[in-house]
């Protein structure tokens, strides 16, 4: 039994790294967690629809080429 | 925790540093493992982090864990995200790693490694991860704004707009220098130049992919756009080899320029989801692969350095660039070491996704640690190259000749012996035609990078796709910087013209926002062609320009910290932030005034015109030019550099004056005046 839950916890703690990972690489090209919006929009505008995962998509693709301060801006 | 178990590794850790650095520093003669020079900086990395990035998290800004940061006053699920560390680590970092910390080091590998290792180390640790560390701490305590309006806020109207224009300027002389790199790496190389083409249709197809296809499978279109990347890499040689496409893809620097200005022009008016943001994907993800890729090559194959630790050249005669140790070595290696840029990322999209704030100190100080540690990877592939290599790849033509006969006669009279075999053997291992004057740096990275990498996997037979695998990363990611850099220098001149008519603010209307492009692009596109077709090559002349305003914008951001330390009341730290802003503006206030009136043809812009013209008055032509047109182009492209090296200085100084009357006042003040965002205001859900 403590075989199983050691396991348990490994492949647990595998799946955080993979999401971890995941979120790092897409935060690195722009990309939030949509999963995180739609918790914040339900939570503070539950009388709101949320943007569709693809709204979101290109919401934030504008946001990071898109208006003005050197946002989006690579360095040297 | 008693003080021994508590400091008694890092003691330990301090002693392998000291042992390695004593290692690298005293060896003379004999060639050193290239591991060395990676276990000295990783220690110094390591003691930096754990005792300076803590003293000035406690002493200077006193992070407090539990006050609420913009993210959480803020959060909308957009822009403002508490994000994990780790993940927010990881998009800072690529934010400000680029080619930067790739190309000075190489540049700088010309007076040795030991002089550019010691600069990044110190450099980084006393002034570039501080500036990182206190403009991302001042920006997130004040709702993550950028450093324009920060500088606004805390110094007034007059230097913000100051500071504002210095970015303009700085941002296209970047951009200049970044896409010289580009066109010198790719310039008479048919393999290299089709694999960046083919990048975009690649890109446009990705785009098309993840907009109608798949949206917002990132992941997906990634490594499909990477497995056409690789096969546009194979097929290359075979472009190249070609009878009929091998000359279709070769192009000399100047067509390729035109090239550059008309795609960067078309690239910046494109919808962002059909080129840019795919190409942006493909760039990135390439990048911290190869930085990790490279990582693990050196510590794997553990090469021996060939450079010498110290050259003859410290004295200002190198064919490299011109200029004596102090200050020029300071002013080649600014990424790496200190890089003003990052204020500009760190006042950005970082400080709005920061969870809590004692986070920063991994996020500013060690991700800029991070950036040092690639710095120090391009100074290890520049010097595990045989040095007669690294000369005949970054000396001017106009020095070596274009046999392998001239150009190794030309660098063993230098002083390091090289046979005409070699250098033509090495060409033919990476593919190209000749590796002579291959200037800008990312070919001889190339080199180094392939001579290391394939040592690991593939051998001699992979070096030619090594070389032009780094070749590609390297362009990708520049040009990926010239379209978003034209973009972002588009609003910001729009931002500086609406001060003047307002017309000029809106940046969804037509005319205005073609308009401002158009002079992005063309300013950049100016500097590039001069520099594509200045006979002693480019890179001689403008890299110390982009040095200098880099660290130019280094000393601004700091003397911004400085201020704000004074109006917290915190000034006797201020030292902290004191130390580098002098020694910056020591270093290019030197810089920027030998390059102006150094009376050293070789050095300063002024006596090299004044040179040329008194030659165009007796009607001769001076080597290299090879006309009288050439002639009257030098004293012209002079002038303009002077002025803007005039420019740079009086930005500096004016900017340090009005840094200097803030803190006064500031000191004078009887109590805090620093304007931080109330922690209450919009408090947490």
């Amino acid at each position: 039994m403590m075989g199983m839950a050691a396991s348990q916890g490994y492949r647990e703690r595998l799946k955080a790294l993979g999401k971890c990972v995941c979120d790092g690489a897409r935060l690195m090209v722009g990309q939030g967690d949509y999963g995180a919006y739609v918790a914040h929009i339900a939570k503070t505008h539950p009388d709101q629809a949320p943007m569709t995962e693809r709204e979101f998509f290109r919401n934030r693709e504008n946001a990071r080429f898109g208006v003005g301060n050197g946002s989006g801006f690579r360095c040297c | 925790m008693s003080a021994i178990a508590k400091h008694g590794p890092w003691a330990l850790v301090g002693a392998l540093g000291a042992a390695a650095l004593a290692i690298v520093a005293t060896s003379r003669g004999e060639s050193i493992n290239a591991l060395w020079v990676v276990v000295a900086a990783i220690c110094v990395y390591l003691i930096s982090y754990r005792y300076y990035s803590l003293f000035i998290a406690d002493k200077v800004m006193r992070l407090e864990p539990g006050r609420a940061t913009p993210a959480h006053r803020l959060n909308d699920g957009l822009d403002y995200v508490p994000t994990n560390k780790t993940v927010l680590f990881g998009h800072h970092f690529a934010a400000i790693a680029g080619a930067g910390p790739l190309v000075g080091p190489v540049l700088a590998a010309q007076m040795g490694y030991l002089p550019g290792m010691l600069w990044i180390l110190a450099g980084v640790v006393i002034a570039g991860a501080v500036q990182d560390f206190m403009i991302l701490f001042i920006s997130m305590r004040r709702d993550g704004r950028s450093l324009g309006e920060l500088i606004r806020a805390e110094l007034g109207v007059i230097p913000g707009v100051i500071a504002l224009f210095g970015t303009f300027m700085i941002m296209i002389i970047l951009l200049a220098v970044l896409a010289m790199v580009v066109v010198k790496a790719l310039a008479e190389s048919p393999w290299g130049t089709f694999t960046v083409a083919a990048t975009i249709p690649i890109a446009l197809l990705m785009g098309l992919y993840a907009r109608f296809v798949r949206p917002g499978k990132v992941g997906e279109v990634s490594i499909i756009g990477f497995i056409l990347l690789m096969a546009a890499i194979v097929y290359g040689g075979q472009i190249a080899a070609d009878p009929y496409w091998g000359p279709a893809f070769t192009f000399t620097g100047t067509q390729l320029t035109w090239m550059l200005i008309g795609y960067g022009f078309v690239a910046a008016i494109l919808p962002v989801w059909l080129l840019l943001a795919p190409r942006d994907y493909l760039s990135t993800f390439l990048k911290i692969g190869t930085i990790v890729g490279l990582a693990i090559g050196i510590v794997f194959v553990a090469p021996q350095m060939q450079m010498p630790a110290v050259t003859k050249f410290v004295d200002g005669t190198g064919p490299v660039w011109a200029g004596s140790l102090f200050p020029f070595l300071f002013i080649t290696i600014a990424c790496g070491a200190v890089s003003g840029f990052h204020s500009l990322i760190s006042s950005g999209t970082t400080p709005k996704l920061v969870d809590n704030e004692v986070d920063t100190r991994f996020i500013g100080y060690g991700g800029m640690l991070m950036e040092s540690f690639v710095a120090i990877m391009a100074l290890v592939a520049a010097s595990v190259i045989d040095p007669g290599v690294y000369f005949t790849m970054n000396s001017p033509g106009a020095l070596l000749g274009t046999t392998p006969e001239s150009a190794a006669a030309a660098v063993t009279k230098l002083g390091f012996p090289i046979a005409p075999e070699v250098i033509a053997e090495t060409a033919k291992d990476v593919g190209e035609t000749s590796i002579i004057a291959r200037t800008g740096g990312a070919p001889t990275l190339a080199v180094g990078m392939a001579h290391i990498i394939s040592s690991a996997i593939g051998g001699k037979a992979m070096m030619a796709f090594w070389y032009h695998f780094a070749i590609l990363f390297e362009a990708l990611f520049i040009l990926t910087a010239v379209d978003a850099g034209t973009r972002a220098g588009r609003f910001m001149l729009q931002d500086l013209l609406g001060l003047v008519s307002p017309r000029f603010k809106d940046t969804t209307a037509w005319v205005p926002s073609v308009l401002a492009t158009a002079v992005c692009v063309g300013a950049w596109g100016f500097f590039l062609y001069q520099g594509v077709t200045d006979p002693l090559g480019g890179i001689y002349t403008l890299w110390p320009l982009f040095g200098i305003s880099n660290q130019m914008l280094a000393a601004v951001a700091l003397t911004l910290a400085t201020v704000v330390i004074f109006k917290m009341k915190r000034e006797r730290y201020a030292f902290v932030t004191i130390i580098p802003t002098v020694w910056l503006c020591i270093c290019t206030l030197t810089a920027g005034w030998q390059k102006i009136f150094s009376p050293d043809p070789k050095i300063g812009f002024l006596s090299h015109a004044d040179r040329f013209s008194a030659a165009i008055a007796e009607g001769k032509v001076l080597a290299p030019a090879k006309s009288m047109d050439d002639m009257h182009k030098i004293v012209f492209n002079d002038r303009i550099d002077a002025g803007l090296a005039v420019l740079f200085v009086g930005l500096v100084v004016a900017i340090a004056v009005f840094g200097i009357m803030a803190c006064v006042k500031a000191y004078r003040a009887d109590r805090w005046t620093a304007l931080e965002a109330d922690p209450k205001l919009a408090p947490a859900e």
